[in-house]
């Protein structure tokens, strides 16, 4: 009895010790990966750089384009996939009758999630830019990027819908309530919280996109409205990114460049915890 | 007696489960009918079918007919939205929305398409009044009706079925879930409703079913052994198996 107390006990210990080292060698890492860049990116970023576009002629490097075809592109995406992932994943969840083409629906877009990124890009490449003749624009890569994050989308939603309480739903179907209200007034408002969030996170996705955006967005560098960007090829921030560290050979470019998707990135998740939160205190 | 509901050889299935056979049934205008039966002999299968909340679940099959009004519930020609606004179903768990307690209230009027102010304000304070908790509330009502006592929260419920102004009133063990206080509240109201309501209860409470019900209906494994005035069940049960449920010798 004794004899097993104390051989607990140290185990205990060692396991306490063990998970104690896990954790600080995953804070360690993250620490030294948010000051290495922050310490080496933070002085590439100045004035030029964000308020212009890089030209040989007027001998300037700026990344302006970039930041607004990031832009563009979370505004084309979000504005196609949104309806689109949110209306499907309330005729599955609410609508559909047939219970195993649902499963095999949700298996199927459960899977599409964990799909290596670049993967949509070559699809997205040959489809939007060859067969649909769009080649290398924003369009090409906004709908790659739809196509992309539609599963994320419908299964993010699926799952809010999902913890809405059955007992809300006979509650306003026994009132009377046709299918389309009870989903309006009562399901909705309860998943929303878990549909913003899910686009939050979308959104950082895109953001952080590359390889999917290669060969389907491109890599152009010019000034654009959003119209004139929809029909060429406009590199986001992330593809930028991967310009400057590769071709040009211009680290201090690519660190800066690190530095602004940090930041946008901390931005995002911090945006989907706290609307995440308002709005389920607002219940 | 008038039977304003009445069902004719409803069989139910989940499934392979035959969960209701051969039921029939007759439930009185302006009286109370109590659904008594030991857990899992079909009482809420049989309540649900009332106003075809079944239809939510997948692999139900159901046979015969359910007359409400003189007309079958199932016939194509009937929209359930129409049946569930004049038969209102009160569920075992409260179940008020996340919504203030006006809003919850006004959910089922505003449904069937009233939208005035004054007039949606007279069937709120109507409904809570007949629901005897308009006292309780009328300083509230704006409040989220979730910050209620689960008892308040079933009469809120109570009230919301009531603003819709149904005809018949189904309530699936109401009290189950609350205490003795609130329960002689709901059952001193079950009394009061009877008047302008038809009212279908499911009990386990063999004393709630003689405090309240005009009438008794006895389930065993999904069949109807035993209905009449509930007087005439408790005292002189015509068939063995309602005397043993009733005098507790099973269960
Ligand atoms: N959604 C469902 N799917 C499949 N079977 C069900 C479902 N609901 C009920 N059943 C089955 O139907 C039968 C009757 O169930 P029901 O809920 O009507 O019983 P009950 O008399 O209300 O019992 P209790 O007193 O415990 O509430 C049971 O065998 C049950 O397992
Ligand atoms: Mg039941």
């Amino acid at each position: 009895m004794e004899h097993l107390s104390v051989k607990r006990k140290l185990y205990d210990r060692g396991l306490r010790a063990l998970l104690y080292l896990c954790g600080a060698i995953t804070c360690a890492l993250l620490i030294f990966l948010i000051v290495y860049v922050f310490y080496r990116g933070l002085g590439g970023i100045t004035w030029e750089l964000l308020s212009t576009q890089t030209s040989y002629i007027n001998d300037t490097t700026g990344i302006l384009p970039n930041i607004l075809n990031t832009l563009y592109i979370i505004l084309l995406a979000m504005v196609i996939v949104l309806p689109l992932g949110v209306g499907s994943a309330i005729y599955l969840t609410e609508y559909a009758k047939n219970r195993k083409l649902v499963a095999v629906i949700e298996y199927a877009t459960e899977t599409l999630t964990g799909i290596p990124s670049i993967i949509f890009g070559l699809v997205g490449m040959l489809f939007f830019g060859q067969i649909f003749g769009l080649q290398y624009s924003l369009l090409s890569g906004g709908l790659t990027l739809v196509v992309m994050i539609l599963p994320t989308i419908v299964r993010t939603t699926q799952e809010s819908l999902k913890t809405v309480p059955q007992s809300y739903r006979e509650g306003a179907l026994g009132l009377g309530a046709g299918q389309w209200r009870m989903v309006r007034t009562v399901v909705l408002p309860n998943a929303i919280d878990g549909i913003v969030t899910g686009c939050i996170l979308a959104i950082g996705r895109i953001v952080g996109e590359s390889a999917a955006l290669l060969f389907t967005a491109g890599m152009g560098g010019v000034l654009n409205n959003f119209f004139e960007a929809l029909t060429s090829s406009s590199g986001t921030l992330s593809v930028a990114l991967y310009l400057y560290a590769g071709e040009y050979a211009d680290t201090k470019v690519a660190l800066a460049i690190a530095v602004i998707l940090m930041i946008i990135t901390f931005i995002i998740n911090l945006a989907a915890t706290l609307l995440g939160k308002g709005l389920k205190k607002k219940q | 007696m008038d039977a304003i509901l009445k069902t004719e050889h409803l069989n139910l299935w989940y499934g392979d489960n035959h969960a209701l056979k051969d039921v029939n049934l007759e439930m009185p205008e302006h009286q109370v009918t109590a659904l008594i039966g030991p857990s899992g002999c079909g009482k809420s299968t049989f309540l649900k079918t009332l106003d075809r909340m079944n239809d939510l679940i997948p692999g139900v099959r159901i046979e015969g007919q359910v007359i409400y009004r003189d007309r079958n519930i199932f016939d194509p020609q009937v929209d359930v939205t129409w049946l569930r606004r004049h038969v209102g179903m009160v569920f075992q768990k409260p179940n008020p929305f996340p919504m203030s307690i006006y809003d919850n209230i006004a959910y089922g009027p505003r449904t069937h398409g009233i939208r005035g102010k004054k007039e949606l304000d007279q069937i709120v304070e109507k409904s809570l009044r007949g629901a005897a908790i308009w006292d309780e509330v009328k300083d509230r009502l704006k409040k989220s009706a979730l910050s209620l006592s689960g008892g308040q929260q079933q009469r809120i419920c109570i009230a919301r079925a009531l603003a819709v102004e149904p005809d018949v009133l189904l309530m699936d063990e109401a009290t189950s879930a609350l205490d003795p206080i609130s329960t002689s509240k709901i059952e001193d109201l079950i009394a009061d409703l009877k008047k302008s309501y038809t009212i279908v209860i499911v009990t386990h409470n063999m004393q709630q079913a003689t405090r309240v019900s005009d009438r008794c209906a006895f389930f065993l494994h999904g069949e109807l052994v035993e209905s009449g005035e509930t007087e005439q069940i408790f005292s002189v049960p015509k068939d063995k198996r309602t005397e043993d449920y009733i005098t507790g010798r099973f269960g």
